[in-house]
């Protein structure tokens, strides 16, 4: 029995059989050419780039469906690499100098920053080299027509043990087969480890010397959540594993039973539950993961990364795939939530001293009527291909709220003139984000159709605390007795005024934080569809009235720590 | 044809890495303008990922850009922010 200590990538616990996988090593022929074969040889190149950036794309588009838009953004880096103009200018002059083929050449090229990138003591630079390797594989294998012997189609479930997996690599991994995985090298927020979270392997990276100490087919006990490899257990050790592993695995396979099932408590009340996506093409995550709808739609995508404004066109139509695809389900639109920290290159926005509390979201989009009118009229028409409902975020007064609803009837009169269709009776909410809201929650109420709990930012205005400087991070506290008392106020305002309140913020995705919120008589909850299957099964799990009870002592604690460690033990109770 | 050159100083937390380098990248190849980044004896094009990555200009470093072409007004100004900004976004 030996043990290797690496770093905890992706927690969990898998026990299997060693399966390492070599470098892959490519045999490049250095060629003369004559002046004759310069244009086939960049001809050549180009079609590489070209079938290179086309399996990128792809890539992209599966793990974004399988995995989530972020982890997919992985890979714009290496987009990004491919379309490098230095690099291309690079290969092409020299390719006419040194008058060699294309793919040796390359390989020099890409040689030769790594070499530079590998001196500079830098951590972030470190990562990047694994990008720039992996892109250049692929430039390489197309150059020469080698395919790539995927991690995907491994016959028996194994244990795969590397000196470095590139992110391609671990894309191709399948739960199904891929039981957990070791590498060498590798940090924490290494490309490869961010991945092996969303796919819910198991891994230890940076484990130095695995390699060595590893033989193919050893046994071997990969415990992620202490970063540590066992190689060849002695029967007492992998039989505590086993068990644990089991344990685990029970967990997660009791989540996904109830991700088809709607979120009925014990005694009988069905909860909402519902996703937050940001990009129609997220709509099939959504399904996946058992979303009955969509809770939050941002729609601050249109305007990023483009010199021009969008057109009505351009809305309408994500706003109609989104509703047709979740029809009957509701989809609930956000209009734009511009300025604090998203970049918009299309305005020329003042510098604010206080950018969060500054000139956005719903302030912009009133100062602004033509941008903001274009929007309405797109969800407006959009609207009559299935549950459509609209919210405005960061209201602050009652006034705001009467302005926008002012604006939403001058866009319906223009599309009646014009005889276009939409749903008459949309249904329009407010996001309660700003403590003005939500102590308001009583006026607002009788103006709005829902609420929508926006808690990142409720949470931030309330505590005074900007979440992303570090020396006050530690004050964001969802379990704050203000942010609860808060929420409560919010909760029996609306159901006062008996209309429906959501949340759309991190914290309805918090199992401990969700028995809360259920109990405090929260109607709809959304969160990213990963965390789905989990919410489904401990509203499965409780009685309202259990609910209440923890919510009423919740509310009896006086600091957050205590609230969070009281929901902590509840959550554990009830998972048990 | 106008040439523009501007010192700066770079004030991004991460220095010109990460995000901001590929923000800078994006944003220089929306413009017509050639446009190059000195730093120290480097020099590399501002459209280029992996060249701004071999700069490696961290926070507080001092680096030159400089900007030829029609647009290069707007595109100055835009790279600026990028580099100015205090923000990792």
């Amino acid at each position: 029995m030996n043990q290797i200590k690496g770093i905890a990538a992706a927690t969990g616990i898998s026990v299997g059989i060693a399966y390492k996988v070599g470098k892959e090593e490519f045999i490049v022929p250095r060629q003369e050419i004559g002046d004759q074969d310069i244009p086939i040889q960049i001809q050549l190149f180009e079609e590489a780039l070209i079938k290179t950036r086309r399996e990128i794309i792809e890539l992209q588009k599966r793990i974004s469906a399988e995995m989530g838009q972020e982890e997919a953004q992985i890979f714009d880096a290496h987009l990004l690499v491919l379309e490098d103009r230095m690099l291309i200018e690079e290969v092409i002059s020299r390719l006419k100098k040194d008058k060699l083929n294309v793919a040796f050449i390359f390989q020099e090229v890409l040689k030769k920053y790594v070499s530079v990138f590998s001196n500079i003591e830098d951590e972030y630079l470190k990562e990047r080299i694994a990008d720039i390797n992996d892109v250049g594989k692929r430039i390489l294998r197309n150059l020469l027509g080698k395919e790539r012997k995927g991690l995907g189609d491994l016959k028996e479930r194994v244990i795969v043990v590397a000196h470095d997996l590139s992110p391609s690599d671990t894309a191709a991994m399948h739960k199904k087969n891929v039981a957990g995985f070791i590498t060498d090298i590798g940090g924490k927020t290494s490309h490869t480890a961010i991945m092996a979270k969303s796919l819910e392997i198991p891994a230890v990276v940076g484990a130095e010397d695995a390699t060595v100490k590893i033989n193919q087919g050893d046994m071997l006990i990969v415990d992620g959540t202490l970063g540590i490899v066992i190689v060849n257990p002695d029967e007492e050790t992998l039989e505590s594993y086993r068990s644990e592993e089991l344990k685990l695995r029970g967990v997660t396979e009791k989540f996904l039973s109830a991700k088809d099932l709607p979120a009925i408590t014990l005694d009988g009340n069905q909860i909402e539950i519902n996703a937050n996506i940001e990009f129609p093409d997220e709509v099939p995550a959504v399904k996946l993961h058992g979303g009955e709808g969509i809770g939050l739609y941002r729609t601050e995508f249109f305007y990023m990364n483009r010199k021009d404004l969008p057109t009505e066109e351009d809305h309408y139509q994500a706003y109609k795939y989104v509703a047709e695809e979740m029809n009957p389900y509701p989809v609930i639109i956000r209009t734009l939530d511009l300025g604090g920290d998203k970049f918009l290159s299309q305005f020329e926005v003042p510098h604010e001293m206080h950018p969060f509390l500054g000139w956005r979201a719903i302030r912009f989009c009133l100062a602004r009527p033509d941008i903001f009118k274009l929007q309405l009229r797109a969800i407006l028409r959009a609207s009559v291909h299935g549950n459509l409902k609209l919210m405005y975020p960061m209201i602050s007064g009652v006034e705001e709220l009467r302005q926008a609803n002012k604006i939403l009837e001058e866009a319906k009169g223009e599309l009646k003139a014009k005889d276009m269709p939409f749903d008459e009776d949309v249904q329009v909410g407010a996001m309660i984000e700003v403590p003005s809201a939500a102590m308001t929650a009583d006026i607002l109420a009788k103006e709005v159709d829902f609420f929508s709990i926006g808690s990142n930012d409720l949470i931030q205005y309330a505590l005074a605390v900007d979440r992303a400087n570090e020396k006050v991070a530690y004050l964001y506290e969802p379990t704050h007795p203000a942010v609860l008392r808060l929420i409560k106020h919010i909760i029996d305002a609306a159901h006062n005024a008996d209309i429906n309140v959501g949340m759309c913020g991190e914290m309805a995705g918090e199992p401990g934080l969700a028995l809360i919120l259920l109990g405090l008589g929260l109607d709809e909850f959304s969160m990213p569809p990963q965390v789905i299957p989990e919410l489904k099964y401990l509203i499965r799990s409780i009685t309202l009235k259990e609910a209440q009870e923890i919510a009423h002592e919740a509310l009896e604690f006086s600091t957050g720590s205590e609230v969070e460690e009281f929901a902590q033990a509840k959550l554990r109770g009830i998972l048990k | 044809m106008s040439v523009i050159r501007k010192q700066l100083t770079v004030k991004n937390r991460q220095g010109l890495h990460a995000r901001p380098a590929a923000l800078f990248v994006q944003v220089a190849n929306k413009f017509d303008s050639r446009i190059t980044v000195k730093r120290d004896n480097e020099e590399v094009n501002g459209k280029s990922i992996m060249g701004i990555l071999m700069l490696g200009a961290e926070r507080d470093s001092v680096i030159i850009i400089e900007v030829e072409g029609e647009d290069a007004h707007l595109a100055i100004q835009e790279l600026e922010k990028i580099v100015t900004s205090e923000e990792d976004k």
